[in-house]
């Protein structure tokens, strides 16, 4: 009988974040393997073809880094990096080796349960063809052919950039995008030096899209490594 | 009670005790001494150095040998290590020299250095051999060296009148008492003079000519009884120190001690001499006194050239050297006699008629009638004997001849008037007022023209006014007396003048000296670092000495650096560096006008305190004069002072890191204290509510899910903390790498906002941020941290529905942001303190560890701005954070469309 319950690979090297992780995986219904080492998760990970790996850059025997890079290198299954306070660098370059997203220690259930839901949806959807005509996250609509954004059924007028930043952003709902990525995806690859663009943009765009611009709800700042457009919908399932 | 007087000088208990520290670690000389040249010195050197290299392997290094080519003396040196010699170009002839640094630097166990009495050629370090064999030894090099019975210092004179030779190259005698063994090389006469005769002596180019006249036999004889004479005064030494130290009970020698009164007259010399020799027989210590007076008159410039190469002469010759003053030379003399316990004062026998001591009184008399229990020496002086290097006479003031031709006018002056009031009132007594003139001479130019006036006067009176008139005939006898007395009366006040006016010439001298270390130490005390120190000691040098000042510390590496220059850009070349390094090392002065590198054209005197050197004073004179006795006297006290400053800004420095240890020790139990207590709280309400829940079953939902809620928050609790601390930690390491860019304050503040959400809950938070604010450049992850601590402060603090507020505007250069509440405000005076790590402003329990407001200015100030706190009105507290704009925000706009479409 096959299982079709997702199967995770868990990285990790300190016995108590694993019993946790186990405890709390296995009763939401995932299949998990557990690797100490950054070569044990390399030969796991080759052998078993995991749909998702949680990935600790802390780990004994190597950078979680150079680890993400060498399975980009073959796979495509989403990788969510975990991290502690204060390294924001690990995690931009952990993003930009081709991880998907992160988790800042200590996190709750909740949390990573969402995050994993964002990672193995856009997964998914990044496999099936992408036919998509429009992009809804909570009130906001996105018409991809006719190019209208409506919030709450509200027509609003973006110019051409916002627009760009947007969509982009919409497309990777509840995943955080950094500033490079942004920077290269919207303005090409010249810009990448220049972070204040997107601030500036996206301060704009709050101002249309948010209800209080000053507090905002949906489009919300990674401090120090990027964007995320929350996913309400997913954020808030199994809460 | 103990009479002051008579107990032992202090001064001469430490330096026994010293002395006897010194001998067990220092460096041994050996000294092979000889009555005349030819006697085989250098063979029993050269033997005994061959013994220790072959014999105990040790490692012996010939710095200077001098074989003279005799063979068997060569044979000797086979084997040993020779120092290659340093070749210096002098007046076209090629010296070889002893290299002292390739020495010092080889470092062998023994060093062997012929005549020791050698001058070395100019432009070495320093002037004498000898003063390379202290360098040597007190670099912990043994020296096995050879010197002659004429060559030395006490002897000299003896040598002198038994040889009729005058021997220039002479070294002290403190270092042949320095020397931990001396060996007589000796050799009867007749062998030498038979050795002369095959050509096995040789003697160098100068001394050929003499040769006839020294290698007498009779010479011969006395001078090796002198050499055995010192040689056994040394056995004799050795000997009681021996008793002494095996506890062989002898009288107490250090009773004795010597003084010598010494004047700038060439008989100095010889007296000085002699007490070196009586102290070397007495093993006591000798002192040199010379005592300024205004009773003596004033020292000429050569005088005081003459007194200062006796001071040193006396240094030379193992003395110590004082300088009284008194208006009674006896009197100065008795009072430091007594004070120091002296035992024998010798003095030099008098040379001047009976009758000046008739008139003057006799400073023998004086001294022998007041010298109580001290013996008295009396010693002649021939002064035709002796040879002290007198410097040219300085040439007379050109203003001498003008002050004799002022004097003459004068006279003649006094005479018209005279003339006049005698024509116009006859009065008798018109002599007074040419003691008037004389007394006017004395005043204005000075001792001698005051006497020509006297004379002038006494004769233009007679011309003119005494009867027979117009002729120096003098018809009633009864003049005369008028004469002698006008004439008397003139003499007597142009001395006394003369002494006033050399009495407040000293004064004012001593009064511009004291002024000027009045005015050193006042600025000194206001220098609180060492920097402030060295400028000021410059400042002042510069001043007072009228030369470049330049203040020296040595660095980590041994080498000096100048610490203060004044004027300012100018600087010392490698060789000057060298001569001060010398001057900080050996604690002693050097360079121009002292015994090591006289040739250098700066003087470098130390500063010391209690005999560490601190710095050296570098004097760079304008001309290439030395400093004279009176100013070197001056630069000593000058430095004193200077050292003393240096000393205390030191201790200063030592005390403030000391306060700061403590003040960092009480801010770590401080932080102890606060950390244990906030860890262990949300620990224990962690654990306690983990266990009810494992172990109680009997909980009822509502219970349950209230314990859950408490380990989440009492868990949040930790991880703020932790951060906190990790924080303040990172701030407080050193300078805060930031990672700057152009932010929009909006995000910063919305970011802030959006990570706080559950905790402000529905609290309404206003955000006016003016519209044209622009972009700040700041570190966008720390700077966040700042309005989340504040915003964090102000839902701790306040009750949940109240409202917080954020403004923001531009200033001139800066952004103002303000964070204001509406909660109870902060503790009266409480508005800077609550900046300070773990202060809580008087809350306790809800409170975090007091680190929040600490690390929101710890980042403001990293980026170089300031965060103020105050009460508003009615209540609440308001933060106002002001952040430089360095330069102008990028332009956003000009890119914006050129983004592919």
């Amino acid at each position: 009988m096959t299982d079709f319950r997702p199967l995770v690979l868990l990285v990790e090297d300190e016995p108590q974040m694993r019993r946790f992780m186990r405890a709390t995986l296995t009763s939401h219904g995932y299949r998990l393997l557990e690797a100490g080492t950054s070569a044990e998760a390399l030969m796991l990970a080759s052998t078993h073809n995991p749909e998702l790996l949680l990935l600790d850059l802390g780990l004994p025997d190597g950078d979680g880094i150079e680890l993400t890079r060498r399975i980009r290198e073959w796979g495509r299954m989403p990788v969510i990096v975990i991290s502690a306070r204060g390294r924001e660098d690990d995690k931009v370059a952990a993003l930009d080796a081709g991880a998907d997203d992160y988790l800042t220690k200590p996190f709750g259930v909740n949390e990573l349960l969402a995050r994993m839901r964002v990672a193995l949806r856009h997964a998914r959807a990044g496999a099936a063809p992408s036919g998509a005509q429009a992009i809804e996250v909570g009130e906001l609509s996105v018409d991809l052919v006719r190019r209208e954004v409506k919030r709450g059924g509200q027509e609003v007028h973006l110019t051409p950039i916002e627009y760009k930043l947007l969509v982009l952003l919409a497309q990777n709902a509840g995943k955080v995008l950094t500033h490079q990525h942004i920077l290269k995806e919207v303005w090409g690859p010249a810009y990448a030096n220049q972070p204040h663009y997107v601030r500036v943009h996206m301060a704009e765009l709050r101002k249309k899209i948010e209800a209080n611009p000053a507090r905002p709800k949906w489009l919300v700042t990674e401090p120090g490594v990027g964007y995320r457009l929350r996913d309400r919908s997913v954020d808030d399932a199994g809460a | 009670m103990n009479d002051p007087e008579s107990r032992p000088d202090p001064d001469a208990l430490v330096r026994r005790a010293y002395e006897e520290e010194g001998r067990e670690k220092r460096a041994r000389l050996r000294i092979f001494f000889g009555f005349a040249p030819g006697v085989g010195k250098t063979y029993r050197m050269l033997q005994v150095a061959r013994e220790r290299a072959i014999e105990q392997k040790l490692d012996v290094v010939a710095g200077i040998v001098e074989t003279h080519g005799r063979a068997e003396t060569e044979a000797l040196l086979e084997g040993l290590d020779v120092l290659s010699r340093r070749k210096v170009e002098y007046r076209g002839r090629a010296l070889d020299e002893l290299d002292l640094d390739a020495a010092l630097a080889r470092r062998p166990k023994i060093l062997l250095l012929d005549e020791l009495a050698h001058t070395n050629a100019p432009g070495s370090r320093h002037a004498k051999r000898w003063q390379d064999a202290i360098e040597l030894l007190d670099a912990g090099i043994d020296v096995y060296t050879t010197v002659n019975v004429q060559h030395v210092e006490s002897l000299n004179d003896v040598v002198a009148q038994i040889t009729g030779i005058q021997v220039r190259e002479t070294i002290p005698d403190s270092i042949l008492e320095r020397a931990d063994e001396i060996e007589l090389v000796d050799i009867a006469p007749e062998e030498l003079l038979a050795r002369l005769r095959e050509g096995k002596v040789y003697l160098p180019e100068q001394a050929k000519r003499a040769t006839a006249h020294f290698f007498k036999r009779g010479n011969l004889l006395a001078l090796r009884e002198l050499a055995l004479r010192r040689t056994a005064e040394r056995v004799d030494v050795d000997m009681r120190e021996y008793r002494e130290q095996h506890g062989v009970v002898t009288p107490w020698p250090a009773g004795e001690r010597i003084l010598v009164c010494i004047s700038p007259a060439p008989s100095s010399g010889r007296l000085m001499r002699a007490a070196s020799r009586m102290a070397a027989g007495l093993r006591a210590p000798w002192v040199a006194a010379y005592v300024e007076s205004p009773a003596v008159k004033a020292p000429s410039e050569a005088d005081r050239a003459r007194l200062e190469s006796h001071l040193r002469l006396a240094e030379m010759l193992g003395g110590t050297v004082t300088r009284l003053s008194g208006t009674s030379i006896s009197e100065a003399l008795l009072r430091y006699a007594r004070k120091h316990n002296v035992t024998r004062i010798i003095i030099g026998k008098p040379t001047h008629s009976r009758l000046r001591d008739r008139l003057r009184g006799s400073l023998l008399d004086e001294v022998v009638r007041g010298s109580g229990d001290v013996d008295v020496h009396v010693i002649s002086g021939s002064e035709s004997a002796e040879t002290a290097p007198v410097p040219a006479e300085a040439p007379k003031e050109p203003t001498r001849a003008v002050m004799y031709g002022w004097a003459v006018l004068l006279v003649v002056a006094t005479t018209v008037l005279a003339a006049a009031v005698h024509a116009v009132y006859p009065v008798p007594d018109l002599e007074v007022l040419y003691v008037l003139a004389v007394m006017l001479a004395a005043v204005r130019f000075g001792r001698g023209p005051s006497i020509l006036a006297a004379a002038l006067g006494v004769a233009g009176y007679d011309f003119f006014f005494v009867p027979p008139f117009h002729t120096l005939n003098v018809a009633d006898a009864r003049y005369f007396l008028t004469f002698a007395m006008m004439f008397g009366v003139g003499l007597l006040l142009s001395e006394l003048t003369a002494r006033i006016q050399r009495q407040e010439q000293d004064a004012r001298h001593r009064e511009a000296w004291t002024a000027a270390l009045y005015e050193l130490s006042r600025d000194l005390a206001a220098a609180d670092d060492t920097e402030a120190v060295a400028a000021a000691v410059a400042r002042h040098a510069e001043q007072v000495f009228e030369a470049t000042a330049h203040v020296l510390q040595s660095v980590d590496d041994g080498a000096m650096r100048a610490v203060a220059v004044a004027p300012a850009a100018t600087s010392l070349d490698s060789a000057d560096l060298a001569v001060a390094r010398w001057a900080f090392e050996h604690a002693r002065p050097s360079g121009l006008g002292t015994d090591t590198l006289p040739g250098s054209k700066i003087v470098c005197a130390p500063l010391t305190v209690r005999g560490a050197p601190l710095g050296v004073l570098v004097l760079a004179p304008k001309g290439t004069t030395p400093l004279g006795a009176e100013q070197r006297a001056f630069l000593d006290a000058f430095c004193r002072q200077a050292a003393f400053a240096f000393d205390r800004v030191r201790l200063t420095s030592e005390a403030n890191t000391a306060a700061l240890r403590a003040k960092t020790e009480e801010m770590r139990s401080s932080l102890l204290s606060a950390v244990s207590h906030d860890l262990r709280t949300p620990l224990s309400a962690i654990t306690g509510a983990a266990t009810a829940l494992r172990d109680d079953g009997g909980l009822g939902a509502n219970t349950r899910a209230e314990l859950l809620d408490s380990i989440c928050e009492e868990a949040e609790r930790l991880e703020r903390l932790v951060a906190n601390l990790l924080d303040m930690t990172r701030l407080e390491a050193g300078p805060v790498a930031l990672k700057r860019e152009w932010v929009p304050l909006e995000e910063l503040v919305g970011s802030a906002l959006t990570r706080l959400e559950r905790k402000l809950g529905e609290r309404p938070v206003n955000v006016a941020i003016a519209e044209a604010l622009p972009l700040l450049s700041v570190d966008p992850v720390l700077f966040e941290q700042v309005f989340i601590n504040l915003f964090e402060n102000a839902a701790r603090y306040t009750s949940p529905g109240s409202p917080i507020e954020v403004l923001a505007r531009s200033e001139p250069g800066v952004v103002l942001i303000e964070v204001a509440d509406a909660g109870p405000g902060l503790p009266a005076g409480s508005e800077s303190r609550i900046f300070e790590k773990f202060y809580r402003g008087g809350h306790t329990g809800s409170a975090g560890a007091g680190l929040g407001l600490a690390i929101c200015k710890a980042i403001v100030e990293a980026h170089g701005g300031t965060i103020t706190a105050e009460n508003r009105r009615p209540s609440g507290a308001n933060f106002r954070i002001r952040v430089p704009i360095p330069g102008v925000a990028p332009s956003i706009s000009s890119h914006v469309e050129e983004a592919r479409p």
